[in-house]
């Protein structure tokens, strides 16, 4: 029997990735990461900053992620979220700027616990990238 | 009649603007096979956000202490409209169908004695609706500078929705957007999307998740995301809409450019051949009367 199951993380504006031979996906939940094999108990979860990791027979994919909810069902995984980058795509330039965007919203004093926590992560995320 | 001179002028001037027209057609034929991709695209987002959303409230153990966006403030007293239309005209009927639409609204929540506050989204929204309701409309966003219809817009007038929800300052919200259906039929709907309206739509599965952390924190993550998503939707509808109904505006115009060509032309050789014929008879009958 295979091991294999499909996953499918779409963004706003389009189908993002879709693939069916995915042996292991390990997504950022919010309570800590959380690996996802086949037969999963049907779960719905929403991610803070950090990195999905994919991994299949075509070769393993990294993908980084500020936010989006996970679901999981009948061995379909779906990944909603609004900032996604592949790691393979993103040079230093681009994750300095990240990373700036995200320490400046870190530093405000006007957000709320959960908007700094998030922030924080995203800074901690970015930095461990270099 | 019209001289043989002014008659060429207005033949060139239709001629013209049926260039216009047409280049316009073209144009918006390029930007609604983009923007129809766009919104196709979009769909499986919104419908996935909507399918975990049902099966979040179906599992949703406290229903008295639901999170508010999804079950509402208790009360109907103030709604809030936000009005979604195009940032440039000559589009046909595409904002005023809206408009249409909205004012019936309007009239329906303003006969019954409730508030109304009205968001526009797009300049053209902003100026049929100022004359009218000039005092209800609190804000008037639009995206000329960009592009296409981006996340990041769309989720800027979600933030405001919510945050003037969380200062109490509406009870029910409802979009007002054109559905893209095909490129000569736009439909303007009304959809309510604070409180969610899930009514009439049944769960699919019967199956129960597993949720972490607990459902309650899970919604009140979800929720704002999805007026953003909603929002977004309708932006992605919306530019669709508005590209196919420009397209068949332009075509209109330009068939009734090409009309209006061949009758002036018509017309003016018939006048010219008049100016010969009056030539030819003042020449003969001044020569027999020699």
């Amino acid at each position: 029997m295979s091991e294999e199951f499909k996953v499918e993380i779409v963004n706003p504006e389009k189908s993002f990735l879709v693939k069916d031979d995915v042996s292991e996906v390990v997504v950022p939940a919010f309570e800590g990461e959380m690996g996802i094999l086949k037969d999963h108990i049907s779960i719905i979860s929403f991610l803070k900053p950090g990195i999905i990791k994919i991994l299949s027979k075509s070769g393993d994919e990294n993908y980084y992620v500020e936010d989006g909810i996970v679901e999981f069902k009948n061995n379909n995984l779906s990944i909603l979220t609004s900032t996604i980058f592949n790691l393979a795509d993103m040079d230093k330039s681009k994750q300095q700027d990240l990373l700036k965007q995200a320490e400046e919203e870190a530093n405000k004093t006007d957000i709320n616990d959960q908007s700094k926590y998030l922030a924080d992560q995203k800074v901690e995320v970015l930095k461990t990238l270099n | 009649m019209a001289s043989l001179d002014d008659l060429k002028k207005r033949i060139a001037s239709v001629k013209s603007t049926q260039k216009i027209t047409k280049a316009m057609k073209m144009v918006a034929a390029a930007k609604l096979r983009r923007a129809q991709e766009s919104a196709e695209k979009g769909r499986p987002y919104s419908e996935k956000m909507n399918n975990v959303i049902l099966n979040l409230s179906n599992g949703i153990s406290d229903k008295e202490n639901a999170p508010k966006l999804l079950s509402g403030t208790g009360q109907e007293k103030t709604h809030l409209c936000v009005v979604m239309t195009s940032d440039r005209g000559l589009c046909g009927g595409f904002n005023s169908n809206i408009i249409k639409k909205a004012k019936s609204y309007f009239v329906k929540i303003l006969d019954e004695g409730k508030e109304l506050k009205i968001i526009t989204v797009g300049s053209k929204g902003s100026d049929q609706l100022k004359r009218i309701y000039g005092d209800k409309i609190i804000e008037n966003i639009s995206f000329k500078e960009s592009k296409n219809a981006n996340y990041f817009d769309a989720d800027k007038v979600g933030k405001m929705v919510i945050e003037k929800f969380e200062a109490g300052e509406f009870d029910v919200c409802t979009i007002f957007y054109n559905q893209f259906k095909n490129v000569i039929t736009q439909i303007p709907q009304a959809q309510q999307i604070i409180p969610l309206n899930n009514e009439g739509e049944e769960n699919s599965s019967e199956e129960s998740y597993e949720f972490e952390p607990d459902e309650d924190e899970i919604l009140s993550n979800l929720l704002p995301k999805n007026i953003s998503t909603q929002i977004f939707k309708a932006m992605l509808e919306n530019s669709a809409s508005e590209q196919g109904s420009r397209m068949s505006a332009m075509d209109n115009a330009t068939r009734n450019a090409g009309e209006m060509v061949d009758k002036l032309t018509i017309e003016y050789n018939r006048s010219r051949q008049a100016a010969i014929t009056k030539e030819l008879i003042e020449i003969i009958s001044g020569a027999e009367s020699l």
